[in-house]
């Protein structure tokens, strides 16, 4: 176990320039989790901490060493990856053992550590077997045995679960929390899927065309997402955005005019900004309220969507082509063709300025 | 029975008899060789499909000549050095050629491709030229060498192709595993490279087992040959006599082993040769 700490980490091929500066620490025993969208840059990132890539540029400390130059067997990391890649002519037991014989582990040693990994990963009727004999989830436990039989000071997970699935990938989520609460080491694992990166991670890492955009908990991520990207990207259905234009905004908080809504006074600080700049208004669609119409505030409804458990409502938005959405518990009152008036709750609004970067709230508030 | 079973029954036939055909056309050479080997030497010109009277003196004429058993002997030694070598520099070059990036890698694998193109006349003289500097004239090593030489081309080319298909992803599980790359080289894939390994070990096989041309050229005494040549110069009891009886029976005993490789490995050379073509 062991943390980890990436100080204006680099890389480029070529003349592309995949990873930008980026800073990072993780601490001992975190389950960090790294997501973006496909290109951002997080599997390579990954292979920049296992070794598979050199750094262009930039330090990489695990635990106390400076690892850039060291090879990946010498940085005690173990590696899952998506195809999971386990040796086809191989049992299981020797897959998880391969990486101890080769580091020249007594006999005995290297069993007991198979047997232990086994246990844990509920493998022990499987041992004899070869990887081709076993179902897709049985795979995913031995690529995982495989790399946890060395004892890594930390573990990496490259889309462990993308190959499998649906259910199955609710068990092997719920399967990997709880062995990295057993097990309690640092674990770094990429995915795109956010759902898999909210109920896994004690830290998300949200990455953007090779720069950290945001890193918190998954609530900070939520609550308060520092950059429209990450608006954008964490949660389902996603965020609503509208144009929206500064009224007046001082150090306490701010009023602004978004199209087809009404004036709304909002707890953002704005007094870097000019009057009438214009802003990104961005809201959860469980955070909207849905009532009858009114002259300057009027939507229609063109579809319902009943999902048995809550009810997502599209309205027509007043600029650009994104429909708005609406969340709310089953069942509900509205149709379609139906016109209604937006109410969002001012408590969860978020602002952007043009640049994508979110409006600070107001430090009365933060205090109170 | 109506017109439809008919064409049915028609196309049956007609397929079994094309067949046939193939049959009897790739195999008669060989059935007619072993049934002459079989006969006495007075019946030889009586032309027959199966004969009246046989029994095994040819094939106890040629093993009693200890020429034709050093010849045996020379070209399982031949043989079996090219496929060893040629495999494992085909693997080693596999391994550069299929996951190592560097600058001018399409280059060499075009130039190896080249080489194998040249028919073996054409450097029948450089090559004697260098089999004498290096002192292997009459040697079953120069005949190695040379063999080798046009052996490795192809060695290399269906093995890269076929290392270049495994996946990457396991060459970086095994990194990750603290393997050098001899170790993934030796480890892991050369057990998943078996089929490869199989279909160009045996064609190795063949072409050195066979090759008569570089064989006649590069060797002098009886006891330094090859079979294929051994053959050639089997001599009868007048310098106007073919001893057919002989060669006949010679070329079986040497046809046998390889019919019995192939058989042996006939699934892996069909899957080895069918790698490249569909992702699997």
């Amino acid at each position: 176990m062991a943390s980890v700490k990436l100080e204006k980490v680099n890389k480029t091929f070529g003349r592309d320039h995949i990873i930008k500066d980026v800073d990072l620490s993780i601490g001992d025993g975190e389950f960090v989790v790294f997501v973006g969208p496909s290109g951002c840059g997080k599997s390579t990132l990954l292979r920049l901490i296992a070794g598979l890539e050199s750094i262009t540029d930039g330090d990489l400390i695990i635990g106390e060493t400076l690892v850039n130059d060291l090879p990946p067997r010498e940085r005690g990391v173990g590696m899952v990856f998506q195809s999971y890649a386990l040796y086809p002519h191989m049992t299981v037991y020797d897959n998880m053992a391969f990486g101890l014989k080769l580091a020249k582990t007594a006999k005995e040693t290297v069993h007991e550590r198979v047997m232990s990994t086994a246990k844990i990963l509920q493998l022990e009727e499987l041992l004899h077997r070869k990887p081709k004999a076993l179902s897709g989830g049985q795979r995913q436990r031995v690529a995982m045995g495989r790399a946890m039989a060395r004892e890594p000071r930390i573990l990496l997970f490259d889309e462990p679960l993308s190959n499998l699935d649906a259910s199955l990938r609710v068990q092997m989520r719920n399967e990997i929390a709880r062995l990295h609460n057993r097990l309690g080491s640092t674990m770094i694992y990429v995915t795109h899927d956010q759902v898999e990166a909210m109920t896994l991670a004690d830290k998300i890492v949200v990455l953007n065309r090779g720069n950290v955009e945001q890193v918190g908990n998954p609530h900070e991520l939520y609550q308060r997402p520092a950059t429209k990207f990450v608006a954008g990207f964490i949660g389902s259905p996603t965020m609503n955005f509208m144009p929206a234009e500064l009224i007046s905004g001082g150090a306490d908080g701010c009023r602004v005019k978004a199209a087809g809504l009404s004036e709304v006074p909002l707890p953002q600080a704005a007094h870097d900004y000019p009057k009438g700049t214009s802003l990104t208004l961005g809201v959860r669609p469980e955070h909207l309220r849905l009532e009858a119409p009114t002259a300057d505030n009027c939507f229609d409804i063109v579809n319902v969507e009943y999902l048995g458990n809550e009810v997502y409502v599209y309205l027509d938005p007043k600029e650009g082509d994104t429909l708005l959405i609406h969340r709310s518990e089953a069942p509900s009152q509205w149709k379609e063709g139906q016109q209604v008036s937006l109410v969002p709750n001012t408590e969860h609004v978020h602002l952007f300025d043009e640049s994508g970067t979110a409006l600070k709230l107001a430090q009365t508030r933060s205090a109170a | 029975m109506n017109t439809r079973q008919l064409a049915k029954v028609a196309k049956r036939i007609g397929f079994w008899a094309l067949i046939a055909l193939i049959m009897v056309y790739a195999v008669f050479p060989f059935y007619y060789a072993v049934v002459t080997s079989l006969k006495p030497s007075s019946d030889l010109f009586r032309v027959e499909l199966w004969p009246s009277s046989w029994n095994l003196d040819n094939y106890a004429h040629i093993f009693s000549q200890t020429s034709f058993l050093r010849a045996i002997f020379n070209s399982i030694v031949v043989a079996f050095s090219v496929v060893f070598i040629a495999l494992l520099f085909g693997l080693t070059a596999s391994y550069a050629l299929g996951r190592v990036r560097f600058r001018g890698r399409s280059t060499v694998l075009l130039v190896i491709l080249g080489v194998s193109m040249f028919p073996q006349v054409a450097v029948l003289s450089g090559l004697f030229e260098v089999i004498r500097s290096l002192n292997l004239y009459n040697n079953p090593a120069g005949l190695i060498l040379s063999y080798t030489i046009f052996t490795l081309p192809f060695t290399v080319w269906v093995l890269t192709t076929f290392m270049k298909q495994l996946p990457m992803e396991l060459e970086e599980a095994a990194i990750m595993d603290g393997a050098t790359p001899w170790v993934t080289l030796t480890k892991v894939f050369l057990p998943l490279m078996w089929p490869a390994m199989a279909t160009t070990g045996l064609l190795a096989f063949i072409a050195a087992w066979n090759e008569f041309l570089f064989a006649l050229t590069f060797t002098l005494t009886d006891a330094q040959r090859t079979v294929p040549v051994a053959i050639a110069l089997l001599s009868g009891g007048s310098a106007y006599e073919l001893p057919w009886g002989p060669i006949m029976a010679a070329s079986v005993v040497v046809t046998v082993p390889l019919v019995v490789l192939v058989i042996i490995f006939q699934r892996r050379i069909v899957s080895g040769l069918t790698a490249g073509a569909v992702k699997g």
